[in-house]
């Protein structure tokens, strides 16, 4: 019987890698995440079954709570899943990912009670310290989106050095349960200098960094569950745990490409810490500098009669809830014989990925997406690049300018564009406080505004046209 | 070392090699369904949930164990909707415009 239940295991993580296969084409996506649920309602089942059938440890307890528990989680889980805006999904994507690893690490606390020895095996550990790294981390990453804690990077020599304490101090409880048994109390010190090590590891990170956050948390969270595995001797955990941990690790390292910068960096160097500074530097800067401001009507006229457009939105657009306007914009050039591209770069948003789906929500097809290797190749040979509240992502300081912080950092080609437009409410420079040496170029042209209400006045004016 | 301890050794670096394989696949365009829907398979961490309620005995053990599941099951529901919920907005582009170009 037993070999039955481990094939239909096996199954299940057939199901999920097959259903991840399907990611690969967006025609295909949500296949592959059906083929997943009913991977995951197999190895349901199936651990379902194999408690009914095993005589060695008797009937299962407590059949009644765990029908209860499912049914609050699921109701709970669903629920949230339907109402969450599109625009709030990396704090929900936190929140789901801080269930995983609290689950994972409650589990492993549950393994060491059970078994009540002194020493702790490292999977339980393991499971236990990622779990609660993962739990508390992904609360704060919540708060942070959520706006309930300041989103600002924090860059304290005190905070750093508390976390080298907790640290150091996790090491030394590690060595204690791994070896000379240090017990309940070793365990239950190792689970709280987790949870604040996840907390103090989180806060110093500022917004515009939440994509690397996100991503390693989903990693962490994967590599929890994949201990919990070991600590039950269950395969199906261990592969999906483990599936997970390198779909969180490859857009971790994704994220710090795109941006240029380290893990390292991200993590500790409380980047855009001194935005104050910054902007104040750049506001005296700009105003020396001449730049070019365009009416929205002679933009209409523009972005009428031209025949190809690539619009750059970024997270400044999404703030504003602008994307349904953009994509009415888009409709209109195109009916009036405009080809309309989206550029995309990795990190416009909070999450890997983010743009696009707030795009499809707003019904731009996504045959109109592009991302940064894919479009930069045509800025030369587009008319105008609108740029929608992007600021970093379109500087080309990145290229040139070795002093500027975020030298070297991929950027969308938009200053080749013949004319560049852009949408920005002022001459202030963005989130990281670095001066963008776009707008003071000669074929750009600055439409001052608020995302949405500039863009929808382009609407009316090319409607009139 | 036990022999199953080194069969799951064997279980999880292979499963490594796959999901790099696999997800290095996936369009940028689709990051953050792939996200959510990882965070879903994750979610499976509710059976060792289940396993943990399903042998515990005492208050503290079934107490861990009902939260877990909990959890557990917000993780895999939660997920798997909000997932569908997006890849069911990504659509591809109906019919191409008419390439009426101006003068």
């Amino acid at each position: 019987m037993k070999f039955v239940f481990e094939f239909l295991y096996l199954l299940a993580a057939v199901l999920f890698i097959v259903g991840l296969k399907f990611l690969s084409s967006p025609a295909h996506a949500r296949r592959g995440n059906t083929t997943a649920a009913l991977g995951m309602l197999v190895a349901t089942l199936t651990l379902l079954a194999s408690m009914m059938v095993n005589p060695e440890s008797g009937p299962p307890h407590n059949l009644g709570l765990i029908v209860t528990a499912i049914a609050i989680g699921a109701v709970a889980g669903a629920v949230g899943a339907r109402r969450v805006a599109m625009t709030d999904m990396p704090q929900m994507v936190a929140i789901l990912n801080g269930c995983g690893g609290g689950s994972a690490a409650l589990i492993s606390t549950a393994e060491f009670l059970h078994l009540s020895t002194a020493r702790a095996g490292a999977d339980t550990m393991f499971g236990t310290i990622i779990g609660s790294i993962s739990f508390s981390g992904s609360v704060v990453a919540f708060a942070k989106l959520q706006g309930l804690v300041s989103e600002k990077a924090i860059n304290s020599p005190i905070q750093k050095a508390v976390n080298a304490l907790l640290f150091l101090g996790l090491l030394g409880l590690i060595g204690m349960l791994g070896f000379s048994g240090g017990g309940a109390p070793a365990f239950y010190a190792l689970l709280g200098v987790s949870l604040a090590f996840g907390v103090l590891m989180v806060m110093p990170i500022g917004g515009a960094d939440m994509p690397v956050v996100i991503s390693l948390l989903n990693s962490f969270t994967g590599l929890a569950v994949a201990a919990t595995g070991f600590v039950l001797h269950n395969n199906a955990l261990i592969i999906s745990g483990t599936l997970v941990g390198a779909s969180g690790t490859l857009l971790t390292m994704l994220m710090c490409k795109a941006m240029n910068r380290s893990l390292a960096n991200v993590l500790f160097a409380g980047f855009g810490a001194t935005t104050t500074a910054g902007a104040a530097g750049g506001v005296a800067g700009g105003a020396a500098k001449n730049y070019r401001e365009v009416s929205v009507d002679d933009a209409a006229v523009l972005l009428a009669n031209i025949q190809n457009l690539i619009i750059v939105p970024g997270y400044g657009m999404a703030v504003a809830q602008a994307q349904h306007t953009v994509r009415e914009l888009a409709d209109l050039l195109a009916k009036k014989g405009v080809d309309v591209k989206y550029a995309i770069h990795p990190v416009a948003g909070r999450m890997p990925g983010h743009m696009n789906v707030l795009l499809a929500e707003a019904n731009v097809p996504y045959d109109q997406l592009f991302d940064l290797d894919q479009i930069n190749p045509d800025f030369e040979r587009a008319d105008v690049a609108l740029v929608i509240g992007a600021n970093d992502v379109v500087n080309p300081a990145a290229r040139s300018d070795k002093a500027s912080p975020i030298y070297g950092m991929p950027i969308l080609d938009a200053d080749k564009a013949q004319h560049v437009i852009v949408i920005k409410r002022s001459m202030n420079p963005g989130f990281a406080g670095i001066d963008n040496q776009l707008y003071y170029e000669p074929r750009t042209s600055m439409l001052f505004g608020d995302a949405k209400g500039a863009v929808s006045k382009l609407v009316e004016a090319v409607k009139t046209l | 070392m036990s022999a199953s301890l080194m069969a799951e050794i064997w279980v999880f670096a292979l499963a490594v090699f796959v999901g790099f394989e696999v997800i290095s696949k996936v369009p940028v365009v689709l990051h953050t369904p792939l996200m959510s829907g990882t965070n879903a398979i994750h979610g499976i961490v509710m059976l060792g949930g289940v396993l943990v309620l399903a042998s515990a005995h005492g208050p503290a053990l079934t107490t861990l164990g009902f939260l877990a599941v909990v959890l557990g099951a917000m993780n895999l529901f939660g997920g798997f909707v909000v997932t569908d919920r997006m890849l069911e907005m990504f659509k591809a582009k109906k019919q191409k415009p008419l390439p009426a170009k101006k003068p």
